[in-house]
């Protein structure tokens, strides 16, 4: 079977390369049929791809360890939910998950967009299978998904136990469904500007794919950050690493991009900054990719593969090359047809938002390079840790949360004195009033950064609401309907607009959480044995017990504690740490299974109030000793089996492992029978829940925006567009009779 | 004013904002930058009271913890059998462990000293998506498929 994936990927590379021909060649000659050519090209490798795709995840899925990527990946006791996830936990399974799933999307684009944008579409179907070829090209010549063992293994090394979470099923794909989804704009906008074709046609396009591209590299990214939250034992969610930075650069200038493309389909203007921006998010798209497969940034660590840097290095120099010459190149299609009237205005608030978009974007950018610039610079790798990035982007966050409150409640072209009081009345209201109650809460004012931010969201979500109460207000009376009914009439006809306020209100309260829980969180890391207690920001923490289970896969010591404020019970807590046998015969045959790859469970009590989070890092120094002695019995006890015959007697052995794991359970058992003090961090945060139900608010917002409008609704944007595209041909053949 | 004199005034100032924020940012960088080094470059010349970060492989063998301390040590990548024994307090990833490359804010213990004191829960270890098996793994699961743990055995 891996034949004939190896040459379903061939086949692929092979369907790519002609589809770009056809492709390029039906643009220059006008011959449709190449045209629609090409685009079946991109149909048939998604087939060839799913199939490829398939192939393998079965392989996974029976524990095929013929196949190397199988055997390093998986194992036979892995469970079923984690063998299907395996595949992208590797780097050749994560190569074949990103082309399969552009090729997914492109076909996608393409049967949308087969009637639109003729002139574009041929150059964006060569851009999109230039990047299948791209990856086709490393999976076929250099990190093969389908190589083979010569002898397979009876078993496999199994998942890395820190990748076993519910998340892995969805966290990868739907990051790498945002990298390749902001591949689609970045392929049309190379279309628009090779074809010059620059009104708001291609924007039109492929606007739903860059909106989809935002809301799953956001889906993605907030599921990596829960998961470190519940799984890593640090206590954290956001800890600037350069794969969090990779992922979170794309979607900054995304989020610019989808505010910004309103303003070219609304007064033809920002046309040469939408082109570079939607340029720089592909190219950031594909960075994060690289950051995460290449290994660059951390090439201090023994385990990254870094085989990949230097074809990854020659398509993003290629991608910046390419986007700078072909804007330059269109200088002068990419002319503005309006000027911006006047700095109060919901234009110049959006440019303002996405100056700031780009700058944090800049600054991330420049601190996840620093390393590497540094080394250029000085010949010294140096690195910047989180507080040097705290610095800059909470000032710019606090600025880009104000103007999600504040564009919204601002006309287009020029505000007057009368609309912003009209407008902006309640909301500065609702951040008054929730900043002086505020200031009464005793300890608010230690903090005055969490408390001014707390103004602005007031601030932000007194805006949204106002604006739905007078949409449904507007509509109860125009369509009769009762509030409830006259607010999802409302949404439901304007998507885009009211999904957008809804992301920011969602927004604003993901960050209220963020400021909230990291300026007044409590930590404290005890040691504690059984019946032993602490006290943490008003709660009494008591160990009541400690506890144990042997299971096939992992030993797990976990404790469970009970937490008290005022007398009164408020939760029982159950944390644990499970060890993952080593595979490493050096530390001995009972030791192997105590020093292997452990992975925290935490033990956490939501509210929304407040988190109560507690980890426990048991110390396994005082079984060492017992360990050790189990080690040499266990070994002379092996030897005298190998003795006693040429061919080792099966039975004896397997007896020899049931005692060996009796052994064991034993001597984890007396982590509960003679317990001994264990390390424990302890964290009180507050509103930490906010961070999520922000999340879920917002993300809900962006499937608003992003699910097509009623047959009604989309009548009236298609005469919108329409009156648009007029306007936008009038204006050529004007200039057309100008030149001639 | 002229419209586009205003323009250009607007232009100018936009720039010139933008060339201090980043000079700015370029400043601070340098100066808040930790330098990253290897064990062998700090032996020989780390300072005390500055704060480096040391990278490397914690040295197999050398993991100890005793009331709420972990003592390991740091292998120079360059200069086989160099090492620096740190001193750390706080927080340990889960993916720490011995043979595992690991980042750590340490200040030197005294002057010419071998200890070197590390910043509390200053830990890094590498995002769990990176870590690949060793070639020498899959190598020796094919010459050794007794070496496996029974229940493995017995599901096989």
């Amino acid at each position: 079977m891996a034949g004939v994936g190896h040459a379903l990927l061939v086949i692929a590379l092979a369907v790519a390369l002609y589809g770009i021909g056809a492709s390029l060649h039906g643009a220059r000659s006008g011959r449709r049929a190449w045209v629609d050519s090409g685009r079946r090209a991109v149909y048939a490798l998604a087939g060839v791809l799913t199939l490829a795709f398939a192939l393998l995840e079965a392989a996974f899925l029976r524990s095929d360890f013929s196949f190397q990527v199988v055997a390093s990946h998986s194992s036979t006791t892995t469970p079923a939910f984690y063998k299907a996830t395996a595949i992208w936990s590797s780097q050749e399974g994560s190569l074949l998950l990103w082309v399969w799933l552009l090729s997914l999307w492109s076909s996608l684009v393409l049967f949308l967009a087969r009637r639109a944008v003729r002139e574009i579409a041929p150059y964006a179907t060569a851009v999109l299978l230039g990047f299948a070829t791209f990856f086709l090209g490393l999976l076929v010549f250099m990190e093969n998904p389908f190589a083979t063992l010569a002898v397979a293994p009876a078993e496999g090394v199994g998942l890395n136990p820190l990748l076993r979470h519910p998340a892995m099923m969805f966290h990868p794909p739907a990051l790498y469904s945002g990298y390749t989804l902001f591949s689609i704009p970045f392929a049309f906008a190379v279309g628009a500007l090779v074809a010059n074709r620059l009104n708001a046609e291609w924007i039109h396009a492929t606007r739903r794919f860059a909106l989809a591209a935002w809301l799953f590299l956001g889906v993605g990214i907030v599921l990596g950050a829960r998961w470190s939250y519940t799984e890593l034992g640090w206590g954290g969610y956001w800890a600037w690493d350069p794969v969090e930075n990779a992922s979170l650069m794309p979607w900054l200038t995304g989020t610019a991009f989808i505010h910004s493309i309103m303003i070219q389909e609304k007064r033809g203007m920002l046309k040469t900054w939408n082109a570079s921006l939607i340029l720089a998010t592909g190219t950031l798209a594909i960075l994060g990719t690289f950051l995460v497969r290449s290994g660059i940034l951390d090439s201090i660590h023994a385990f990254g593969a870094s085989t990949l840097g230097v074809p990854f290095l020659i398509l993003i120099a290629t991608m910046v090359v390419g986007s700078i010459g072909l804007v330059l190149w269109r200088r002068d299609a990419l002319r503005s047809e309006h000027r911006l009237d006047s700095l109060l205005s919901r234009e110049a608030a959006f440019i303002l938002q996405n100056v700031l978009l780009v700058a944090m974007c800049f600054v991330i950018f420049w601190g996840t390079f620093f390393p590497l610039i540094s080394e250029a610079v000085t010949g010294s790798k140096s690195s910047v840790g989180p507080p040097w990035f705290d610095r800059y982007t909470t000032p710019v966050a606090f600025a880009i949360v104000a103007l999600t409150g504040i564009g919204p409640l601002i006309p287009w072209r020029r505000a007057t004195v009368r609309n912003l009081r009209r407008n902006l009345a309640v909301p500065l209201a609702a951040a008054a009033v929730a900043l002086v109650a505020l200031a009464l809460v005793p300890g608010v004012l230690d903090e005055p950064k969490a408390w001014a931010f707390a103004g602005i969201v007031a601030f932000v979500v007194a805006g949204v609401a106002q604006e739905l109460w007078r949409g449904t207000r507007a509509r109860r009376v125009m369509a009769q309907e009762p509030a409830p009914m006259a607010l999802v009439s409302l949404i439901r006809r304007n998507r885009r607009r009211y999904g957008g306020y809804i992301v920011h209100a969602g927004f604003a309260v993901l960050l209220l959480g963020v400021a909230i829980s990291s300026s007044f969180e409590r930590s404290k890391d005890v040691s504690m044995q059984p019946g032993d207690r602490t006290s943490i920001a008003g709660y009494d923490v008591r160990y009541v017990r400690a506890t144990t289970r042997t299971g096939s896969e992992k030993i797990v010591f976990g404790a469970v504690l009970e937490v008290r404020k005022d007398g009164r019970h408020v939760a029982t807590l159950t944390t644990t740490r499970g060890f993952y046998p080593s595979q490493d015969p050096s530390l001995g045959i009972v030791g192997r299974f105590f020093n292997g790859e452990a992975e925290s469970e935490v033990g956490l009590r939501a509210g929304l109030g407040r988190d109560i989070w507690v980890v426990v890092a048991p110390d396994l120094l005082p079984l060492q000793r017992i360990i050790e002695e189990g080690d040499r019995t266990f070994a002379a006890a092996m030897r005298s089996v190998a003795r006693d015959g040429a061919d080792v007697d099966g039975e004896a052995l397997q007896q020899l492992f049931a005692l060996r794991d009796q052994a064991i359970a034993g001597v984890a058992r007396r982590w509960v029978t003679r317990p001994w003090p264990a390390d424990f961090r302890l964290i009180v945060s507050p509103m930490a829940t906010w961070i999520w139900i922000g999340a879920i608010i917002t993300l809900a917002g962006g499937a608003i925006a992003l699910w097509p409008a009623p047959a009604g609704g989309r009548r009236k944007v298609t005469a919108a567009y329409a009156a648009r595209l007029a306007r936008d041909l009038a204006r050529s053949s004007r200039e057309a009779a100008d030149v001639a | 004013m002229d419209p586009s004199r205003k323009r250009r005034i607007r232009l100018v100032v936009a720039l010139t904002a933008a060339v201090l924020l980043s000079s700015a940012l370029v400043y601070t960088s340098f100066s808040a930058g930790s330098d990253e080094k290897t064990a062998g470059q700090l032996l020989d010349s780390a300072v005390p009271g500055e704060t480096y970060t040391l990278a490397g492989t914690v040295e197999p063998g050398s993991v100890r913890r005793a009331d709420g301390v972990l003592w390991f040590r740091i292998m120079d990548p360059n200069r086989p059998g160099v090492s620096a024994r740190v001193r750390y307090t706080g927080l340990v990833p889960d993916p720490f462990r011995e043979g595992r490359g690991v980042m750590v804010k340490v200040q030197r213990s005294g002057a010419g000293s071998a200890l070197f004191i590390a910043e509390k829960d200053s830990m890094v270890t590498k995002c769990p998506s990176k870590f690949q098996v060793a070639p020498e793994e899959l190598e020796r699961r094919q010459a050794d498929p007794d070496g496996l743990p029974p229940d493995r055995r017995a599901a096989a």
